[in-house]
């Protein structure tokens, strides 16, 4: 945990550790960088206001050697701040202030993905079933009939579970890097998947939005 | 330019001084046979004086000495000559030409002045409307801090007389006066935003459905008691305009709403789509609003007269402020039960679902 503010690491350590996992803790980006390579710890938690350097500089750094899940916690909640810090390789961002049930979520999720079997051919959802291997996808038990493109979307957004997907990211991903400006086709394409996999696709519970950055497949 | 002058640029001051000048001149030239030259003197007079009222000092400076030497020049005896024959002439030259000046002048120094009255006006207006907002915030701010600190004490005393049921109960303010400190810190951050007059709407395509039901969700997370009704048309275009906005100003009228009706009222948002403009309801089942405050709803720092204590009049100017950067109205009415109605516009290039190919 790289963070400056000694309010917010106490909290972070109760949170944490009365939830069974081990913190060590760093208040500067030096400190937080020595630390990291002295003892590689599974995941790292990083601000981005810190005082000797911007996350947004050590981030890139961090993953010249590093690959374990960082997650970002930042008071910064402006859209390039958080398309950046994905972009330079993090695997989530969280605004602060942040309930602490989501970010124990958001750390489960990132552990979970990393240590993912790159093969998985079965993707068990709940009501969502996503058979990788044999591209069907079933929603209570019923075949779904997919698009190509949705069929793509669909099975890109399930290997990245749990990790905000940035529009660039997909458009570039699903249709080409032609079409990054695009993102009428993206709003179009999801607004027709959450319809065909979705209880209800106004209230998504799959597919959730990250208002002005991009989308994220929550599996539970 | 002082203001009060028309809105001409300095240069097209000069020339218009010169145009009226000389036009009169040549109207005054077919007359002077008639009227005698030393009445052109008062029309040309008249004319300068006009212009000290319109223009800057300069160019009436200019028009006035211009129209003393065209005076001079075709109007007094001998004609077409810079010459004055008599002395009662040059007297009156000389005095048209100081009369022009002081009329310049003073007329300069009105404007001033009365610049000078309005700036302190304005000066007065901005202390009134700091201190109202130093007393709304320094209140809406030390409200749910009193309520963590009184609350944590509680918690930190030992007292063995609180029950589980308490303490849930102080934890629970907590983290209610947090949420609520972040929401007056999210206006206040979005206050100076717009203060700086540097929101440049990045527009994306919007899938306003989507906005409205996330917006609600938000709100409906926070325990409130009302009923929020969605009422929008599934194939509704997409618009491309700046979400991060349109999502601020569409919350900012839910919460108003949720904060100004009793419990359990109805909140209705629509949308609808007319000829490329965007147009977003919110309606309330509550008392609306006294028709002779409407007018001033959206003003910075304005609160109702008769209001409840709380919020800082932020959250209505914050709306129009966002609508206005994206180049949209707001308006609001009382609906024909009585509850508030605001409308948004905003005008936005449309794209529907069926215009593309699902491939």
């Amino acid at each position: 945990m790289i963070d400056d503010e000694a309010p917010i690491r106490k909290l972070l350590e109760i949170t944490l550790q009365s939830n069974g996992y081990n913190v060590l803790q760093a208040a500067t980006a030096k400190e937080g960088t020595i630390t990291a390579a002295s003892h590689p710890p599974d995941m790292i938690l990083l601000d981005i206001g810190l005082p000797d350097a911007s996350g947004h500089d050590v981030l890139p750094k961090l993953r010249q050697w590093y690959t374990n899940p960082i997650i970002i916690l930042s008071v910064q909640h402006g859209e390039e701040d958080i398309i950046r810090a994905l972009d330079n390789g993090a695997n989530d961002y969280l605004v602060k202030p942040f309930r602490t049930g989501e970010l124990l979520a958001r750390i489960r999720s990132a552990i979970r993905t990393s240590t993912l079997e790159e093969t998985e051919p079965v993707i068990d959802a709940g009501a969502l079933q996503i058979d990788l291997q044999n591209r069907i996808v079933k929603v209570n038990a019923e075949t779904v009939k997919l698009t190509a493109t949705e069929y793509t979307l669909l099975a890109l957004f399930a290997r990245n579970e749990g990790k905000v997907l940035t529009h660039q990211y997909l458009l570039r991903e699903v249709w080409g890097p032609g079409y990054i400006n695009q993102s009428q086709y993206l709003r179009v394409f999801i607004a027709q998947l959450r319809k065909k996999i979705e209880a209800d696709a106004n209230r998504p519970q799959y597919i959730t939005t990250e208002s002005g950055v991009g989308y994220r497949f929550v599996a539970t | 330019m002082a203001t009060g002058s028309i809105h001409t640029s300095k240069l097209n001051q000069y020339g218009l001084s010169a145009l009226l000048v000389v036009g009169v001149s040549v109207g005054c030239y077919f007359i002077s046979d008639l009227v005698g030259y030393r009445v052109v003197a008062f029309i040309l007079l008249l004319c300068v004086s006009l212009l000290a009222i319109l223009f800057d000092i300069l160019p009436v400076l200019f028009a006035a000495a211009l129209s003393a030497l065209v005076w001079d020049f075709f109007f007094i005896p001998p004609h077409f000559t810079l010459q004055v024959s008599t002395t009662e002439d040059a007297i009156l030259l000389l005095m048209y030409f100081v009369i022009a000046l002081i009329n310049a002048v003073l007329t300069h120094k009105i404007r001033r002045a009365e610049k000078l009255a309005r700036d302190k006006e304005e000066r007065e207006h901005m202390v009134k409307l700091y201190n109202t907002l130093l007393n709304s915030l320094s209140h809406e701010l030390r409200t749910p801090i009193a309520a963590i600190i009184g609350a944590t004490d509680n918690l930190n005393s030992n007292n063995s007389n609180l029950t589980p049921q308490n303490r849930f109960e102080l934890v629970t303010e907590i983290s209610k006066a947090g949420f609520r400190l972040n929401q007056q810190v999210d206006n206040l951050l979005n206050m100076s935003r717009l203060e700086s007059g540097f929101i440049q709407p990045k527009n994306d395509w919007c899938d306003i459905n989507e906005l409205v039901y996330e917006v609600v969700q938000r709100i409906e997370e926070n325990n409130s008691t009302r009923r929020i009704g969605i009422n929008i048309n599934p194939d509704l275009p997409f618009f491309k305009l700046d979400k991060g906005l349109l999502e601020q100003v569409v919350y900012n009228l839910v919460n108003n709403a949720v904060q100004y009706t009793p419990a359990k009222s109805n909140i209705n948002i629509s949308a609808v789509c007319h000829a490329d403009v965007l147009s977003i309801t919110v309606e309330d089942n509550g008392p609306g609003f006294p028709h002779a405050e409407i007018d001033q709803v959206f003003d910075k720092f304005y609160r109702l007269k008769n209001t409840r204590t709380g919020g800082t009049g932020l959250g209505l100017s914050i709306v129009k402020g966002f609508t206005e950067a994206m180049k949209g109205n707001v308006n609001l009415e009382n609906s024909a039960t009585g509850g508030a109605r605001f409308t948004i516009g905003i005008p936005a290039e449309t794209n529907y679902l069926k215009n593309l190919k699902n491939e």
